[in-house]
């Protein structure tokens, strides 16, 4: 799937792919072992339920729902053109598997708060988890949705932060476990690579309280050249570039 | 128009279990029945607006009918991009229903003033817009659209229009036919637009929706070429739907609106108005002047 990202990044010359390496083993175990989400039942509201907060790493989202059959293969190839399903950000107009249009940062964590009420109202079992990213964390509105989840003891509702560190040249967030855990969180705290570990901390079991998963995360991971390298952000490879990455993943 | 709205939405509660209520801290006061007879479905969020719309695009991803109400600043310029991103973009059905317009709060300066609400959302792409000139156009216009699937902001104003029109969402009304020119008076202009026109020939459409534009209306019923617009916010929100509407016509447009300028002054409203020359005596004089140059 690493190769996938990159080579749909280079032919489109968009896409921010260190972000989506970063969350790619997340995303995986997410629909792969976890989620309640399937092709068929898609369109019902009684299912577990998905937002990618930080939309940017929309790459890694695309081929994961392209594996599980959610969209076809051949969308990946138009990604970004004139009349792709699949842009830049997610659109959830345009793929029912994407269920929110998320690409401002810290817009798609209150949606999902939103979506946890509805569910409770709804005294319906199933859950929702949101990844936002530790730059997202500057966003006021993610420190708000802490609050709203844990005053309305939403706990059908799971926030992973994608903790690969792209905030610390800027702001740096100290411990995110303890913030999240003063405002009356559950918090577990995994190695955001090891997909065993991942699963366990998504399948905790509810304890009344909404949960926090403070993935660490390697920026690029994957990619040597990309890893923990700014200039790579929001940069596509070369032809050059992209020969010399998919020699690397061999 | 406040207390209609409590009423209004009371009975939607009641009737309708998809509706739910959110309120940033405001009209809790007015709505603390509903606070009782509906925990699950009416809710004082707190003071955090731009999460409060985010959330609300999560209750209508599942089929809930959203209702927002704080004071329109709070709303319309600090949540603008949850309600452009979250509902507009999304397609999701919505309402905002705003109190405070322009300088209803006018002792409480300018962070609580609003003239630039319209106008601004004018900018984004499929929101509805509805200004209620009377506590019963409300009530008819809320019912006839807050469950259609769209956005739609509503701006309650502290003052109303002596009698209520049967006022249709989308639709403007023609309330007087004359020669010389058209007035369109929005929401609450409408009484000092009929004062100021009783004796002069003019037509008089009245607008309470004002997006989508009814474009037909204006169309049909502007041969003198001359348009003033009586809004009661920022002056020239309309003129983009004005200037399509009567495309290729040779057309003079005037405004009677709120100038573009922050109000350093307290007091109250009625004060402002009156700085602003938008009392009827003043409002009069200025369409005469306007019909006769």
């Amino acid at each position: 799937m690493i190769r996938k990202i990159i080579e749909m990044s280079h032919v489109a010359g968009e896409g921010h792919i260190p972000s989506a390496l970063s969350v790619l083993d997340i995303l995986w175990v997410l629909y792969d072992k976890v989620l309640d989400i399937t092709p068929a039942n898609i369109h019902k509201t009684e299912r577990d339920h998905f937002i990618l907060s930080k939309g940017h790493a929309s790459l890694a989202l695309y081929v994961i729902l392209a594996e599980k059959g959610f969209i076809g293969s051949s969308a990946l190839k138009d990604f970004a053109k004139k009349k792709s399903i699949l842009g830049g950000h997610p659109d959830r107009t345009k793929v029912a598997a994407v269920e929110a249009s998320t690409g401002s940062l810290g817009h798609g964590f209150p949606m999902a708060v939103g979506q946890a009420m509805a569910m409770k109202i709804r005294a319906l079992p199933h859950r929702v988890f949101v990844i936002i990213g530790d730059g997202e964390c500057n966003e006021g509105t993610v420190w708000e949705s802490v609050k709203l989840a844990a005053h309305h003891q939403l706990s059908n509702l799971r926030c992973i932060v994608d903790n690969n560190h792209s905030s610390d040249r800027a702001l740096k967030l100290g411990e995110l476990g303890m913030k999240f855990e003063s405002f009356g969180w559950h918090v577990i705290l995994v190695d955001g690579h090891d997909q065993e570990k991942i699963r366990k901390a998504l399948c905790t079991k509810n304890n009344g309280r909404p949960i926090a998963i403070i993935a660490e995360t390697i920026k690029g991971k994957g990619v040597k050249k990309m890893e923990n390298n700014p200039e790579w952000h929001h940069k596509s490879p070369t032809a050059e570039e992209f020969a010399d990455i998919m020699n690397q993943l061999k | 128009m406040r207390k209609q709205f409590v009423r209004t939405v009371e009975e939607v509660l009641s009737n309708d279990k998809k509706s739910v209520l959110l309120l940033g801290d405001i009209g809790v006061f007015g709505f603390r029945n509903s606070l009782l007879k509906y925990p699950d479905r009416v809710y004082n969020i707190g003071i955090l607006e731009q999460s409060t719309i985010s959330l609300a695009a999560g209750l209508a991803m599942h089929d809930f009918v959203p209702i927002v109400h704080t004071i329109a600043p709070f709303i319309v310029e600090r949540a603008l991009e949850q309600i452009k991103d979250d509902f507009g973009y999304q397609k999701l059905g919505g309402n905002f229903v705003s109190v405070g317009s322009s300088y209803d709060y006018a002792a409480l300066g300018c962070t609580h003033h609003c003239p630039g609400d319209v106008g601004i959302l004018k900018n984004v792409p499929e929101i509805e817009i509805v200004v209620p000139g009377h506590p019963e156009e409300f009530d008819r216009l809320f019912k006839q659209s807050y469950d259609n699937g769209r956005p739609t902001y509503f701006r309650l104003s502290e003052n109303s229009n002596g009698e209520s029109l049967k006022v249709k969402f989308g639709k403007a009304n023609i309330v007087k036919r004359g020669k010389k020119a058209t007035i369109i008076a929005v929401g609450p202009m409408l009484e000092n637009v009929l004062r100021a026109c009783r004796d002069l020939d003019v037509t008089i459409l009245y607008y309470t929706t004002l997006n989508p534009f009814d474009s037909d209306t204006l169309k049909n019923n502007a041969s003198s070429g001359t348009v003033i617009v009586c809004e009661p916010y920022y002056s020239g929100a309309l003129d983009y739907d004005i200037t399509e509407a009567l495309a290729g016509r040779n057309t003079k447009i005037f405004h009677i609106g709120i100038k573009r300028e922050f109000i350093r002054q307290f007091g109250k409203k009625e004060e402002i108005d009156e700085l602003l020359g938008l009392t009827s005596e003043n409002m009069e004089n200025r369409i005469k002047k306007l019909i006769k140059s």
